[in-house]
């Protein structure tokens, strides 16, 4: 535990002076925390959205009860459009972290000197791995904290505050969230062992967030209803994906493999 | 200390190192030479247990490698290739992650001796990269010493390095040597060899020959006495031929190069013989082939 604790204070402290790094920590959560923010801010403030609830997808009509006003039905969906946005952030940090901590290591040859230490492989995995995954879901929690003090603040109606802390939203957050940052990184170690350029890793690892923009467009036109039941498949084919990416990443981070395979 | 036996690693079809049998005793510092692709890091990272052997077994401070090899990172310090240090972190934070891996009990007490040893604590806050080539690769000697390792790889310590910086790693190593580690010096660098190292191998991906670098000189080439004389003919030359202990003998100018075969013994008789003959002798001294002559005599031969 001694070991994993100082990979993790080690790649802290290193990753968190890169530019990029910071700046995907701290400018993503916030950009997408406050956007649905101010949309919440805009849509309470002014206007009248009462006739707009017609142009929403059919299928979403069941997230608005029948007390709900146009504007709370407006306010409903469209926070949950950038509520989905919100789920890029435990995808993105963890592949730029982990895509500078390990091609940044490469890149020093600084790996065979640590794999030189009485560190096992597994540790130096899960070292490198949580280094990567805890920044993430601190900004995600921390992000989804804000905005929901944020909402309560600001609007009136407590059944729409109610909407936006239901299943859905909880499972996304505290467990969907984990399990995708997980992926990220997994994936940014298989990326990683293969390209020579912390960009380059970052920029392919980021493929991984397709699928989330694929479900925001998706809602959006309405082919797929973000309830209860779609999250608990998404959150169970989400570990079985997780499954495979941790198997690979492990199969791929053998001492033997970094050393001699590794370019 | 080092034992290996019939040591073999292949890379699919390559051989790197082909039936290694080496011992190295405790506190000897052993240069390992070879040229590029010889096998000789890959016999390091199978020393230091980064990566199994294809057959063959060895033992590193006693600890078997591919069942100890834990042990055998705990007993070790590793110099790499390139220092490998974080570039973004401090001198005193480069070494104190380090320490922590290897299980340093005093961390900051270790970390601060071996600053100090380097000369660098006023400049322990600095980042890694500030430091010039020849600071780094001494941080990176001090890196691998912090949990006080029995054994001590390093792997092309100067390699790289300006004559200025090659000196000062080489005075830092001679340090250590004092302190009767052992240590394995893979290295190009045949001066350095010849001034650190008790015995070297060559290597070319098999073990060519192990011995004292001055005894490799005489079993190459022979030992070779220069007689420097006012005035040389080759009358004076046959007569030094004839001894039954000088299997040649050269003029060149007005000096004669003579292989024999203990000089130490027949010596005093070949001055003798020369004395008679009237020649007059200005000195006399050993004529010394570099190990470079000795290593390329080798590798050719190879």
């Amino acid at each position: 535990m001694n070991k994993i604790n100082t990979i993790i204070h080690k790649e802290w402290s290193e990753v968190f002076k890169n530019r990029m790094v910071l700046f995907t920590t701290a400018f993503l959560p916030l950009l997408l925390t406050a956007i649905p923010l101010g949309i919440i801010y805009a849509t309470s403030s002014s206007g009248d959205f009462s006739g707009i609830s017609g142009d929403m997808p059919s299928e979403f009509n069941a997230f608005c009860p029948e007390n709900f006003s146009g504007g709370d039905c407006f306010q409903v969906f469209i926070v949950s459009q950038f509520m989905i946005m919100f789920m890029i952030i435990p995808l993105a940090i963890p592949a730029a972290i982990s895509s500078y901590s390990i091609v940044g290591e490469k890149v020093n040859r600084s790996l065979e000197p640590l794999l030189a230490t009485p560190i096992t492989t597994t540790e130096l995995l899960i070292g490198k791995s949580l280094s990567a995954i805890i920044p993430a879901l601190i900004a995600t929690w921390l992000g989804f904290a804000i905005f929901v003090i944020g909402s309560w603040i600001m609007i009136t109606n407590p059944v729409v505050i109610g909407n936006f802390l239901d299943g859905r939203w909880l499972i996304a957050i505290f467990i969907i969230g984990p399990l995708m940052a997980l992926s990220a990184v997994s994936f940014s170690i298989i990326i990683s062992s293969r390209v020579n350029d912390p960009r380059v890793a970052e920029q392919v690892s980021m493929i991984i967030i397709l699928p989330v923009l694929a479900a925001f467009f998706g809602q959006m036109a309405g082919i797929i209803i973000l309830n209860v039941t779609f999250m608990v498949t998404s959150a169970i084919v989400l570990a079985l994906v997780d499954a495979i990416l941790v198997y690979l990443s492990i199969r791929l981070f053998q001492r033997e493999t970094i050393i001699t395979r590794w370019k | 200390m080092i034992t290996t036996q019939n040591l073999t690693k292949k890379f699919d079809q390559i051989t790197a190192v082909e039936n290694l049998s080496l011992e190295i005793p405790e506190g000897e510092v052993f240069g390992f030479l070879g040229p590029n692709g010889a096998g000789k890091t890959t016999t390091v990272r199978m020393l230091t247990s980064l990566i199994s052997p294809t057959q063959g077994s060895a033992s590193v401070n006693g600890f078997q490698i591919g069942e100890q090899d834990i042990d055998i990172r705990r007993s070790v310090g590793l110099l790499t290739e390139t220092p490998g240090l974080s570039d973004n972190l401090s001198a005193e934070r480069n070494l104190e992650i380090y320490a922590s891996l290897y299980e340093v009990g005093d961390i900051k007490g270790q970390v601060e001796k071996y600053l100090r040893f380097l000369g660098v604590w006023d400049r322990r806050m600095d980042v890694a990269a500030t430091f010039s080539k020849g600071m780094k690769q001494k941080l990176a000697i001090a890196r691998a010493l912090l949990h006080e390792p029995r054994t001590l790889f390093l792997d092309e310590p100067t390699a790289g390095l300006d004559p200025e910086a090659s000196r000062l790693v080489r005075e830092f190593i001679l340090e250590i040597k004092q302190q009767g580690r052992t240590i394995f010096i893979c290295t190009h660098n045949l001066d350095e060899a010849d001034r650190l190292c008790d015995r070297i191998g060559v290597f070319k991906t098999r073990l060519l020959v192990v011995d004292s670098p001055i005894t490799l000189r005489r079993q190459v080439f022979g030992r070779k006495v220069v007689f420097h004389l006012v005035q040389a003919d080759q009358a004076l030359v046959d007569k030094i031929t004839a001894h039954p202990h000088v299997s040649e003998a050269n003029l060149i100018d007005h000096k004669i190069v003579v292989t024999i075969d203990d000089p130490e013994a027949h010596n005093p008789e070949l001055i003798r013989i020369l004395v008679r003959e009237g020649a007059d002798i200005q000195f006399i001294g050993e004529l010394r082939r570099s190990l470079e002559d000795v290593y390329l005599q080798l590798v050719k031969n190879a």
